[in-house]
């Protein structure tokens, strides 16, 4: 018996569904604004991880050595940094590297260059660009690698930590990058909430033109659920079809923006996410569609069932 | 058997619909309540169907209160209870047939009972020809007729018709009637309630007159 209640709600659902056109459709409608609306706050919230992803890494620790530091102990400090699990990534760069880097960047100023050239060796020592996980991390490290100088453990060829330069830098843009996160996680929240708001508020009108349907429903004798279950399958459908053009409509609207975020975010082509990203954006925008739509209906019914 | 035991009805601005009425109606009778609009009538049928609580006194059903079920006890009063209304409310996006059909799946009827029955009920009503049309493709006689195949499809005990002539013309109202009738022959309690003097006048069966909310005469 339980399979054909199942099977009579379904059909009744999907005839509505069918039967009732115009409201369907403008359910559909305002869904399809709102799957949307959550699509392009998960596309945006890819834009804002993968620009401060983008930020992070052009912050870093720079440690110059001795120009007489052995490399070999530079690389047993470079191994030692690249063992600890709050950095990702040591790079060196040899005295030779710094002196061409050096020229390069003052290739303009004669008087510089002439001073160079007067000295005649490399005065410049090694140095290893250190970037950590997250920015709040390089105060630990720079304290570990003063530490090592202080104490000599470093064998006293570390010259100079630049953190405390940058230090007002580095703590105002792990400030910056936290709040940002924080508010766009509030920012999604409240808007995916308002949003939700306004389909369960259409949906509620939709029902609200069957209330006399439900009255006489309840007076012929169904059952909570024999009236409920089709107008949660149509809740269904409306979310399933609302879900369906949206990811449609993100093909076109991705395809056409993808290189503007590319140019202007940090690298994020906002197409190439939506292709690489496609299954978990289906999922998402189709699973809510199909949620907020059939919770929508469950919980609009109940109101007019009191008869 | 059904037993209003002084049954009143006062709504929350002290309007009174009904006062201290008491009436009982055996099996297979056929009970016209008659009075002028706002008489009391349909808050008397309202509350059979459990649709409204008086505010004093009972109303019994086979010995058991109808305001005292709760949840699915209700639903399984209101299968036992055919209900026809002056505006049909038929379920509009639902052809007759499904309309039909709708009140026996409600009931759990397997599918062979409804492919059986429905016919019956359309034929017993002169609506076979019109099943898969919608509501709005009829006539208002043919709507109530819908409407009374629906009320009658589960075979049930009792059968309340609400001024089931109030928006038909005399052709429709007399054919409505007759079936009335012939649902009342084929043992089933028929309550009509209706401000038409003229329908009861050709039945000669019990009328109970209502008026200001009181029964002021129970002619059998």
């Amino acid at each position: 018996m339980l399979m054909v209640t199942l099977r009579r709600i379904l059909r009744s659902g999907f005839l509505n569904f069918w039967r009732n056109a115009f409201i369907s459709s403008t359910s559909i409608l305002v869904m399809v604004v709102t799957l949307c609306f959550i699509g392009s706050l998960m596309f945006l919230s890819a834009i804002l991880a993968t620009s401060l992803d983008g930020i992070r890494g052009q912050v870093d620790l720079w440690v110059t050595f001795v120009s007489d530091a052995p490399e070999e102990e530079i690389m047993s400090i470079k191994d030692r940094l690249e063992s600890m699990p709050e950095i990702s990534q040591v790079t060196y760069t040899s005295r030779e590297g710094v002196l061409k880097e050096f020229v390069e960047r003052h290739r303009d100023d004669q008087i510089i260059l002439q001073t160079l050239d007067e000295l005649g060796d490399n005065p410049l020592g090694a140095s290893l660009t250190i970037q950590a996980h997250d920015p709040a991390h390089y105060e630990d490290i720079a304290e570990l690698l003063e530490e090592d100088m202080l104490l000599g453990t470093g064998s006293g060829i570390i010259d100079r930590v630049n953190f405390r330069d940058n230090q007002l830098a580095i703590e105002r843009l792990t400030k910056l990058i936290n709040s940002l996160e924080r508010f766009g996680l509030i920012i999604t929240v409240a808007l995916a909430f308002v949003s939700v708001l306004i389909t369960f508020n259409t949906i509620r009108l939709t029902i609200y033109t069957s209330r006399e349907e439900i009255a006489v429903m309840r007076l012929v004798g169904a059952s909570t659920e024999y009236i409920r279950g089709p107008f949660v399958v149509s809740g269904i459908i409306y979310g399933a079809i609302s879900g369906i053009i949206a990811l449609a409509l993100f093909y076109p609207i991705t395809f056409w923006i993808g290189d503007l975020t590319e140019n202007f975010f940090i690298g994020l082509n906002v197409f190439d996410y939506y292709l690489e990203n496609f299954l978990q954006i289906m999922l998402l925008i189709i699973i809510s569609g199909i949620f907020i739509g059939g919770i929508s209906s469950y919980l609009a019914v109940k109101r007019y069932l009191r008869v | 058997m059904i037993y209003f035991d002084e049954v009143s009805k006062v709504y929350s601005d002290n309007s009174v619909a009904l006062e201290s009425v008491t009436l009982s109606i055996e099996p297979n009778e056929f009970v016209s309540i008659i009075g002028s609009s706002g008489a009391g009538k349909t808050t008397l049928l309202k509350m059979l169907l459990a649709e409204e609580s008086p505010t004093t006194g009972s109303v019994l059903l086979e010995s058991r209160n109808v305001h005292e079920l709760r949840g699915e006890e209700i639903n399984l009063l209101r299968r036992k209870i055919g209900v026809i209304f002056q505006n049909f409310r038929l379920l509009p996006h639902k052809t007759v047939y499904e309309n039909v059909s709708f009140a026996m799946e409600v009931a759990g009827k397997s599918d062979e009972d409804i492919y059986s029955d429905v016919p019956y009920a359309l034929d017993l009503v002169g609506l076979d020809k019109k099943k898969w049309n919608f509501p709005n493709e009829l006539s208002g006689g043919e709507q109530q007729r819908a409407a009374i195949a629906r009320a009658i499809v589960n075979q049930p005990e009792i059968l309340v018709a609400d001024e089931p002539t109030g928006n038909l013309d005399p052709a429709n109202t007399y054919d409505i009637v007759q079936i009335l009738k012939k649902i009342n022959d084929l043992d089933t309690t028929v309550i009509l309630a209706t401000h038409n003097t003229g329908v009861i006048d050709s039945l000669r069966k019990r009328v109970v007159t209502i008026e200001g909310g009181r029964v002021i005469k129970d002619e059998k």
